[in-house]
């Protein structure tokens, strides 16, 4: 916990998170960095895998093939997301399951699934942004404040 | 007749049946021969998980009808409470029912909260059958406080599994069997604890002060129960509790104090701290714990049922987590034993 929330807690509720925090067993953050490394990197693997494929059996070069390989890596993971296999992999993988593309497409995925109940417009369509909308705004948002420093820096400073 | 903050009951109201419901997950788990029900879909044939809850909270009050040997109408008041939002599951049972129905909200600790209120109306003379119900379902729980059930994010050791599950219990003026002794009501205790996935953590000062007071207004010692049972702590929040009980000198023997959370899942069930939710504490009361006492295994016993009153909106506003436990003691009475 930050020292800024911690700020406001009374002595006694400080006395006490502390004397709780000995008893919750800590996230295993090395175990995870390792997890989170090698299934990242697999999933990376399978993706240059099918950009290989790409390349070779439909006559795509390195750069076109970039766009079917991560259509078929969304396809594979909203499937594992609907057959039910994606979460309990996350559960170990961590981040290396939601950096990946197929992060993305499991967000999505998964809050249609849920919402399925309250129909397609209300439910699908309205949830389907609910945890991946963020990620687009802010990576839209930040895209753009990036493309002003690079416009700034190539016009005013004559960089590169 | 109240003492401090413990109501003890001088009629001794029954629990002359009781029932419970469990799902897939808790199918698999050590307590699984004390379910009337198991259900090996989640859904439950339903088209939501919403209406899986519903299924499930009905089922369990029919059952508990059922074994009392009454009919829907004999039931004077239907107190349930659930966690999904305006509690819709036990309105929705309510309305299966078709008898008078008070709705009430504890979080998790809803299942000693209407037992301690049925007990009270059937004590007091307004009620001579009273049903007290109370249910939680994993994905629903999911859905609502957390994220999709499909997501792939990945939980803290300290996060608990919510419990699928519905337990249910009729209250009555007459009859033999086992007897509500007393009910200790809690007051919101909050540390500021603000972590979501760490709940145990955050109940436990409720469960801390809800026992001493019960102890303290009843002047107990801590062996004159067979078995006290918190709601729904997990590992973390259980072993906060028995540590700080140690220090201020409510010290129980070995064996005579676990957690619902505990008790529900096996060690190796991927459920992180233990199981949670308002169906935690309700299945293992009400089918288990009763089910020892009625063999005779076990004949005094204090259960704890713990609450974290948070909502979605509350925690996102970085409010912390105001907890609450009631706690309800029960009592087997040998035939003839007054």
């Amino acid at each position: 916990m930050s020292d800024k929330k911690k700020k406001k807690l009374t002595p006694i509720q400080q006395q006490y998170q502390d004397f709780a925090e000995k008893r919750e067993p800590k996230r295993p953050i090395i175990k995870n960095c390792i997890y989170a490394f090698l299934v990242g990197g697999f999933i990376c693997l399978i993706g240059q895998g099918i950009s290989t494929f790409y390349i070779h059996f439909f006559h795509f070069n390195e750069k076109s093939a970039g766009d079917p390989t991560v259509a078929t890596l969304i396809f594979i993971s909203a499937m594992m997301t609907g057959l039910g296999f994606y979460d309990h992999i996350a559960q170990k993988a961590g981040a290396g399951t939601i950096i990946p593309v197929t992060g993305f497409a499991n967000a999505m995925a998964s809050a249609a699934i849920e919402h399925r109940s309250e129909g397609y417009v209300l439910g699908v369509g309205g949830n389907m942004f609910k945890l991946a909308g963020s990620v687009i705004v802010f990576g839209v948002f930040s895209a753009f404040v990036i493309g002003i420093i690079k416009v700034i820096i190539t016009k005013y400073l004559g960089g590169f | 007749m109240i003492q401090g903050r413990t109501w003890v009951f001088q009629n001794k109201p029954t629990i002359v049946a009781s029932a419970a419901v469990g799902g897939p997950f808790e199918a698999q788990g050590p307590l699984a021969d004390d379910f009337d029900v198991l259900h090996q879909d989640l859904w439950l044939g339903q088209e939501s998980f919403e209406k899986a809850e519903k299924k499930m909270l009905e089922e369990a009050s029919e059952y508990a009808i059922h074994k009392a040997n009454l009919q829907k109408e004999d039931i004077q008041f239907f107190l349930s409470g659930d966690l999904m939002n305006q509690v819709i599951s036990s309105s929705f049972t309510a309305r299966t029912l078709g008898v008078p129905y008070l709705g009430i909200f504890g979080a998790c600790s809803t299942s000693m909260e209407g037992l301690a209120l049925g007990s009270l109306l059937v004590d007091g003379g307004y009620a001579s059958h009273v049903l007290a119900a109370t249910s939680s379902h994993n994905a629903a729980a999911e859905k609502q406080y957390r994220y999709p059930t499909e997501y792939g994010s990945q939980k803290p050791p300290t996060a608990q599994w919510t419990v699928t599950g519905a337990g249910a219990a009729v209250v009555a003026a007459k009859g033999s069997g086992i007897k509500v002794r007393a009910a200790t009501i809690g007051r919101v205790v909050d540390m500021g604890v603000s972590d979501p996935f760490n709940m145990g953590a955050a109940m436990a000062p409720a469960a801390i002060d809800t026992i001493q007071t019960h102890f303290r207004d009843l002047q107990l010692s801590p062996t004159y129960y067979d078995l006290v049972v918190t709601g729904d702590l997990g590992r973390v929040g259980f072993k906060t509790v028995s540590d700080i009980l140690d220090k201020q000198g409510l010290k129980f023997p070995k064996g005579l104090f676990s957690d619902c959370g505990l008790m529900i899942y096996r060690e190796d069930q991927p459920v992180l701290s233990g199981g949670s939710g308002a169906g935690c504490s309700a299945c293992v009361t009400y089918g288990h714990i009763l089910s020892r006492m009625r063999k005779g295994e076990l004949r005094k016993v204090l259960i704890v049922a713990t609450g974290a009153l948070l909502s979605p909106i509350s925690y996102q506003q970085n409010e912390s987590i105001p907890c609450i436990a009631h706690a309800v003691a029960i009592e087997h009475e040998e035939e003839g034993e007054v």
